[in-house]
């Protein structure tokens, strides 16, 4: 059966062949880095068009509809749009730091992109601290957003950055612990193992209650780590203009929104991943005659089929909710979540030592 | 007691979420009730209510005549000065003198739609008509003379 | 008096918000002096969007001044042209016929529903959720359609003459007006399962946001406004006016104080415009649609003050005469104007978010402040 694995592979015997093992190395490299930004550039296009239509159909609207078939080239264009804009900075702003923001936010996406297995057998670097890695690198991010506002001397934006420190330091934390839970299922960190470890059933049929939980937790929890509504108090359009991206315009202001946009991407490739199987087929059990089958379908669809499910999720929770305040955003987060995730990982630590999940 | 409470506090909230998120999927999903109105195509289908107003005409019949006396009623009524008659006296076949109008000057730019003209009319010469594509480069456009070159006034208006 | 906007002596944070905001709605400017996100006081800035409208209406004959009355609060355009008709009327005791008075009264209870309609969404929209604001546009465009219709126009209809109506009513009015009566009551319960049931909006509006009764009436607030604060202000009950007298509906009081409170005040409203509606839509009298009146209008030497209850609240109309074809001074008392008023008290020690909410409840239409 055709997959991406016997490609890669091919490619990497024929390199082998052909140069020496150093040049190998680079070839590689550059093959992944530029595969890493087709992959953001197409991401970004494809889920801009889908939160417009997601939008706009919730919303009893058509969406974009204009620009090629189906509005399909509606995000390309805005693209252009935006590539030809004036890039402005303001006067008073730190230009350096200004100017770097924007990268910090964008390089944090991609290096995100390292361990995740997009496919089977496909994945750009199989650490075996995978899921560790990403919850460090995400913390990032929010440096990133800090430097963007204090750098751009404006109170809306320096508003907007104070907001998602407070906001991400403290949602870390039930991320973070809802991660947990299933590496103590699993027991493992590497993002390999986990999934393998759901070839009889993903976590959250095996799982029970605990898995529930801390999948319902680490939904909301990336839902404010990513700074989206309903937790979008950083860019919290009715009260601070655009928050922390007030003074951003043009490319550099691209780059946030794309950043956004992939790192929603990852997070629900991590959902995926820990809760959902990541490429593995739907199982049950070990009834071989319906594992076979499903393994027909394959492995990247899975994969892309269960991110783009929890997107919709986040999405949809977008489009319904009404934004939180700062106060009630860390209230829930410390009376509600935390302690609730607290006494998940122990109820799933029980059940992983009496051996009750499948 | 306390954690009963806590608990049932807790899953209100996440009923109240789901009966919203209910709502919204429902409408994801049927999308029968778009209203989104496709405007520059469906300019053949689109059709505006009889009494919509759009902007001041003159309606000529088939003879190119008029029903306009030239009594400026419609530039008295007028709140805005958009409208301005220029009259001319006419010689008729008796050799007297007839007011008549040379011009009336519709100053669109000016004009606020609030139908007053139409009502103070006596002899119905003017009327709404439901347009409203009304853009131009150019402002002097706006500026229209409603009657019609080497229009006359109609048999029996007076 | 102008303090350097930024940062205050003892370092507190001063933004201004608007006159280009989200949140304003127009060209509202608040200067906001903020202790972390934290609010101290609210410092209204007002004068961007004023047309002089009271001067310009003292050069118009009592005919055509009631035109521009639209262009104060452009949503409810049909209750201010009522004003102005009442008070000419008022001036040159003129009967006005059954039918014109039941039209006028389902005109303006349904520029009611449409007025509420939009803030609705609008408020919605400010504190984050933006699918109401869609909507409630579409419930909104079918009272659009129905005024369309019948006066020409959707926003500025100047429908209202002294002595009646215009015109006489579009042969399909019932017809539509009912078929919108009964989608708008399958609407309503949507509404309330979209926002008003939500937690995360209960919670932004419960306890924030507190107008008590005294405040609501030393600061002159009416309308919802006012009632969501337990003080009894509904001008169509106290002093009624047209045919109100004779329907039959109750006029809504909130005692919470609050946001909340507002809100439902808003929301329990259209449900008891619908009422008034239902009860007059069968009712239409047969008749002139119009009073016999002189073509130019004269209102006798002295002073004259008729008051309606918009959908903000309470507007005064009050015309000073001197006997000639145009008023000698005209005076609007705006209900924005005076609500805006209380929004000082309100949002001090409040969030920053909280403010926006609270404008939301306010239901501000700068045109109608500024006039």
């Amino acid at each position: 059966m055709w997959s991406l694995t016997d490609i890669t592979g091919r490619l990497d015997q024929w390199l082998n062949q052909t140069f020496s093992s150093t040049w190998v190395l680079v070839i590689e490299m550059l093959i992944a880095g530029v595969a890493v930004i087709g992959l953001f550039a197409a991401l970004g296009l494809v889920l801009v068009l889908m939160e417009r239509r997601v939008a706009a159909w919730i919303q009893i609207r058509l969406g974009p509809n204009r620009v090629g078939p189906f509005g399909l080239l509606q995000s390309l264009a805005d693209t252009l749009k935006l590539l030809v804009k004036e890039g402005m900075t303001p006067s008073g702003a730190d230009k350096f730091l200004f100017n770097f923001a924007p990268y910090i936010a964008m390089m944090v996406a991609m290096l995100l992109m390292a361990p995740i297995a997009f496919a089977k057998n496909f994945q750009l670097w199989d650490l075996n601290i995978g899921v560790l890695y990403i919850s460090a690198i995400s913390s990032i991010m929010v440096i990133s957003i800090l430097m963007a506002g204090w750098a751009s001397n404006n109170k809306y934006s320096l508003m907007g950055a104070m907001r998602s420190g407070a906001q991400i330091v403290s949602y870390e934390l039930s991320a973070g612990l809802s991660v947990l839970t299933i590496v103590v299922f699993s027991g493992s960190l590497n993002v390999t193992d986990i999934i393998n470890s759901q070839a009889d059933g993903w976590w959250i049929f095996k799982g029970h209650l605990p898995a529930w939980i801390s999948f319902v937790i680490f939904i909301i929890a990336v839902t404010a780590e990513t700074n989206r509504a309903p937790f979008d108090l950083a860019e919290a359009e009715s009260e601070l203009t655009a928050g922390f991206h007030t003074e951003y315009s043009g490319m550099k202001f691209a780059l946030f929104f794309l950043a956004e946009y992939i790192n929603v991407f990852i997070v629900c490739a991590l959902g995926a991943i820990l809760f959902l199987g990541g490429w593995m087929p739907f199982h049950i059990g070990h009834w071989e005659a319906f594992n076979h089958v499903m393994d027909y379908v394959p492995s990247s669809i899975w994969f892309f089929g269960k991110t783009f499910f929890l997107i919709f999720l986040i999405m949809w929770f977008r489009w319904t909710f009404p934004r939180l305040r700062i106060d009630q955003l860390l209230n829930l987060e410390w009376k509600y979540l935390l302690p609730i995730s607290m006494f998940n990982i122990l109820l799933a630590t029980a059940i992983a030592i009496l051996g009750w999940h499948f | 007691m306390f954690l009963i409470k806590y608990i049932k506090e807790v899953f209100g909230a996440i009923r109240s979420l789901l009966v919203g998120m209910r709502l919204t999927g429902y409408y994801f999903t049927h999308h029968k009730e778009i209203i989104t109105e496709q405007y520059p195509d469906n300019r053949d289908t689109l059709k505006l209510a009889d009494r919509f107003k759009g902007e001041v005409v003159m309606p000529h019949d088939e003879k190119n005549e008029h029903r306009c006396t030239g009594c400026t009623a419609c530039e008295l009524a007028c709140p805005n000065g958009t409208i301005k008659v220029v009259t001319k006296f006419d010689i008729t076949p008796e050799g007297k003198k007839k007011k008549a109008i040379d011009k009336l000057v519709y100053h669109l730019e000016l004009c606020t739609m609030c139908n007053l003209c139409i009502v103070a009319c006596p002899s119905d010469a003017i009327v709404m008509a439901p347009t409203f594509e009304h853009s131009v480069f150019d402002r002097s456009a706006l500026t229209k003379i409603l009657n019609k070159p080497d229009s006359k006034i109609m048999e029996g208006v007076e | 008096m102008f303090e350097e906007i930024g940062t205050t002596s003892n370092g507190d944070l001063q933004i201004n918000v608007g006159p280009q905001h989200p949140a304003t709605h127009g060209v509202l400017h608040l200067v906001l002096t903020l202790n972390g996100e934290t609010i101290k006081k609210v410092e209204p800035h007002l004068g961007y969007i004023h047309r002089s409208i009271e001067k310009m209406c003292e050069s118009l004959s009592y005919r055509q001044f009631i035109y521009v009355t639209s262009r104060m609060d452009y949503l409810s355009a049909h209750m201010n042209n009522h004003a102005c008709a009442l008070c000419v009327e008022k001036g040159m005791q003129i009967e006005v016929p059954e039918r014109a008075q039941v039209i006028r009264v389902i005109m303006d209870e349904l520029t009611r529903i449409a007025s509420h309609e939009l803030w609705w969404g609008a408020m919605a929209m400010d504190i984050g959720a933006f699918t109401p604001f869609f909507h409630s546009f579409r419930e909104r465009e079918k009272i659009n359609e129905i005024m369309e219709e019948t006066c020409g126009a959707r926003l500025t209809m100047n429908y209202y003459v002294p002595g009646g109506l215009m015109a006489d009513l579009h042969p399909d009015f019932q017809k539509k007006v009912k078929e919108f009566i009964i989608q708008f009551k399958q609407r309503i319960d949507e509404y309330d399962q979209l926002v008003t049931g939500n937690i995360i909006f209960q919670n932004r509006m419960k306890g924030v946001g507190i107008l008590s009764k005294e405040d609501a009436v030393s600061y002159g607030c009416t309308g919802p406004t006012a009632r969501g604060s337990g003080l009894s202000s509904d001008i169509r009950k106290l002093y009624p006016y047209a045919v109100y007298g004779k329907v039959e509906f109750e006029e809504i009081l909130e005692t919470g104080c609050d946001s909340f409170a507002r809100y439902m005040v808003r929301i329990r409203e259209m449900k008891q415009s619908i009422r008034i509606i239902e009860q007059l839509i069968d009712q239409i009298p047969e008749g002139d649609f119009q009073a016999k009146t002189k073509a130019v209008l004269k209102l006798p030497k002295g002073e004259f003050y008729t008051r309606v209850e918009t959908a903000r609240g309470e507007l005064g109309v009050y015309i000073v005469s001197e006997g000639a074809t145009t008023p000698y001074r005209i005076k609007f008392r705006s209900p924005g104007f005076s609500n805006l008023s209380a929004l000082d008290s309100m949002a001090r020690g409040s969030k920053l978010g909280d403010l926006v909410a609270m404008m939301g409840t306010l239901d501000l239409v700068i045109p109608d402040i500024d006039r």
